[in-house]
């Protein structure tokens, strides 16, 4: 057992954590979107508090930066925006709920049953891996067998968790992240494609008569100038 | 990591700077409605592959083919799969000229999601990590959601598209679940590191779910049964185009990194995932096989066909041998040519946006036009891997190595359900030779005669002189081969 899952961090982690599972869960269950959105934040900022807990300070700055303060803010101004106060008196509840509560019990109790001690890799994480940046010299290095070649050689060095992360995401990561910047491109391509609005065929035959107009006046006077 | 490692990225760098550049070019004044747009686009697509050919030819001999922290492997396997996706994309830029021009959306975008698409497939089939694996791949999936729905103002497109993202991001969820189980377990995303923990390792139950979630994953994007009920509905919507491209380039990308996945990083543990995938395989060539029967609509038709060919290509993942592999990438070659062929014929025969797909459209081919007739002929032939075209040699291949590892039952129901996918190829054969049809003409126009006409040559090359595609695959799948066989005593 690693000191992480005692003690203070434990008491910690249950109480977020029981936070951080019931307002996702009202982030659904609420009828008036605002609330669904604030009940959203809360749970951004309870996982950030997780990252806190697991010593990865970076990624939970990031978590509060990004997540509750940009997108939040985004989805709250949406919101406001269209002025949706209240969803339909509608059932909430699909009729297929107790079916799907049963397989999501089902595989729960699957995935938890996954998590014990010595599945997996690591069983006491060591912290300082998520706060050492490794930096490669070329050495000449001697075999067993006398001959001395050049090889790489690992030399890991304790800094912070934002350079740990920083040297991780721009130099082992270097291609995933290059075509994740292709994939927002992407992304951002599609929502233009869908956003955009194209004149059917139809549409184009009823152009509003003003234009129309227009372009007849504008014809008129340019012929009146030449002629 | 150095300067001269970007030599492996070439390809990629180019492709991406030309899907880039596909998106300035009208604004910098190119007002002809863009009917360049086909050209720009082949003319990039032909750099980058003669890119590829020049990048393979300076990692010959490198002892170290992965490189970015082995994150990327540029290995003859990878190059085999490029140059196939580059192919492929080509044709379908080829096959979309009509469309785009009927159908008054802007081309650029839709070529320049395309390059976008295949680069995703480029940098997927050259990872050797999962996370690279995972990113391009989600790459290749975003730009076909777009393109699926591109028809914005047809219910039936944007249904498609609405079914595919859907049903996309939840097979993404659980692919990244598994991935994350496996990297509990083996402590590492790199597919030989992954293979190394594997190696001394007992089975054990959070690994066997990683597998399978990560299985599961890779099921939804080649279509195989259970996981296939987004195809039929998928490929009915999206532009024609488009499904010729979602059935065969991004079909041949999910094979490739399932290939690859199994082969070079799981393979340990066959005895576990084998008989799990056996029934997948078996699943899927039954019920593609049957429900196609009863399709009256082509494109769904063909939605079930490429069920069932998901079946038999599992098949040369399932027997992880020499032949296994060689005949997945045969397999996903013939099957890429037959199935451009196909949508080649089809698109010929629409007048506007959704005719000619239903199977009365082919009614009297042979009188209006014989050739293409008989183009199809052989393209259903190689489908159903009747001899003397190249789906036999596929066929072979896989059936072999199903033989060859014990999977004997397997490949009884492969043949049993390849002989059931005559009936519905030939009732397409029927209805051309021996129906009376509508006088409606056949619009076949430069580019999609060329399209057929490539397909059909390489489909009857392929299929009486094999020696020198099975000398290729056998050298692309080499590397693959070395670590399952070292791991298996060199069965």
């Amino acid at each position: 057992m690693d000191e992480l899952t005692q003690g203070m961090p434990l008491v910690v982690f249950l109480i977020i954590g029981t936070i951080a599972v019931a307002s996702s869960i009202l982030v659904v269950a609420m009828r008036n979107p605002v609330h669904s959105a604030l009940f959203l934040l809360l749970t951004f900022l309870c996982v950030a508090v997780l990252f806190v807990i697991r010593e990865a300070e970076f990624v939970a700055a990031v978590q509060v930066l990004v997540y509750a303060g940009g997108i939040m803010v985004l989805f709250l101004f949406v919101v406001m925006l269209i002025n949706v106060r209240h969803l339909p008196e509608e059932r909430v509840m699909s009729r297929f709920w107790k079916g799907g509560f049963a397989v999501g019990l089902g595989i729960f109790i699957l995935f938890a049953a996954l998590v014990r001690p010595g599945v997996y890799h690591d069983p006491n994480p060591n912290t300082k891996e998520l706060r050492t940046v490794r930096t490669y010299r070329m050495r000449n290095v001697r075999q067993a067998d006398g001959t001395v070649i050049r090889k790489r050689v690992a030399r890991p060095r304790v800094v912070g968790n934002s350079e740990a992360v920083g040297m991780m995401l721009y130099r082992d990561y270097l291609v995933p992240f290059e075509v994740i910047s292709l994939f927002l491109l992407v992304a951002m391509i599609g929502a233009i494609i869908i956003g955009k609005r194209e004149l059917s065929a139809d549409e184009e035959e009823t152009t509003p008569a003003f234009i129309l107009e227009r372009t007849e006046t504008e014809r008129e006077v340019k012929e009146s100038f030449s002629a | 990591m150095t300067w001269s490692d970007t030599v492996f990225l070439l390809p990629e760098i180019i492709l991406t700077l030309g899907a880039s550049a596909l998106l300035f070019v009208p604004l910098i004044g190119e007002r002809g409605a863009g009917r360049s747009a086909k050209w720009w686009t082949l003319v990039i697509l032909g750099i980058t592959a003669a890119s590829v050919i020049v990048s393979s030819n300076a990692v010959v001999g490198m002892t170290q083919t992965a490189t970015f922290a082995a994150m990327f492997a540029l290995d003859s396997f990878a190059i085999f799969f490029k140059l196939l996706f580059l192919f492929a994309i080509a044709m379908v830029v080829l096959m979309s000229e009509d469309f785009l021009r009927e159908s008054r959306y802007s081309p650029w975008e839709y070529y320049s999601l395309l390059a976008f698409a295949l680069c995703g497939m480029m940098f997927m089939v050259s990872g050797v990590h999962l996370i690279s694996i995972y990113v391009g791949l989600e790459l290749m999936s975003l730009s076909s959601y777009i393109l699926a729905g591109y028809y914005k103002n047809e219910q039936k497109s944007t249904e498609a598209a609405m079914k595919y993202f859907i049903l996309g991001a939840v097979s993404s969820a659980i692919l990244l679940y598994g991935i994350s189980l496996i990297y509990g377990v083996c402590g590492s995303l790199n597919l030989a590191d992954i293979d190394r923990a594997m190696s001394t390792m007992i089975t054990n139950d959070a690994l066997m779910v990683g597998i399978m979630l990560l299985g599961a994953g890779l099921c939804f994007k080649i279509a195989a049964v259970p996981f296939h009920v987004w195809t039929p509905d998928v490929y009915e919507g999206a532009p024609t185009p488009i499904t010729a491209f979602l059935s065969t380039a991004s079909k041949a990308a999910a094979f490739s990194i399932f290939a690859r996945i199994f082969y070079s990083g799981l393979h340990h543990f066959q005895l576990d995932w084998s008989s799990v995938l056996a029934t997948v395989s078996a699943l899927s060539m039954i019920v593609g096989n049957l429900a196609a029967i009863t399709q009256n609509n082509l494109k769904r038709m063909l939605a079930y066909s490429s069920i069932a060919h998901a079946g038999y290509a599992l098949l040369g993942i399932i027997s992880l041998n020499a032949m296994g592999i060689r005949g997945v990438l045969l397999y996903t070659l013939v099957y890429v040519l037959a199935n451009l062929g196909i949508w080649a014929v089809i698109l010929m025969l629409r007048r506007h946006e959704y005719a000619g797909e239903q199977v009365d459209d082919f009614d009297g081919l042979y009188r209006r036009a014989p050739f293409w007739a008989f183009a199809m002929v052989v393209f259903l032939l190689s489908l159903g891997g009747i001899p003397p075209t190249a789906g036999f040699i596929g066929k072979y291949f896989l059936f072999a190595a199903a033989v060859q590892s014990g999977f004997g039952w397997l490949a009884i129901i492969a043949v049993l359900m390849s002989a059931v996918s005559m009936f519905y190829y030939l009732r397409i054969v029927v209805a051309m030779y021996l129906k009376e049809g509508a006088a409606a003409e056949v619009s076949a126009s430069g580019s999609l005669r060329f399209v057929a006409a490539v397909c059909l040559a390489a489909t009857l090359f392929l299929g009486v002189l094999p020696r020198p595609l099975i000398d290729q695959v056998t050298y692309s799948s080499r590397r693959l081969l070395v670590r399952a066989l070292q791991a298996d005593g060199g069965r």
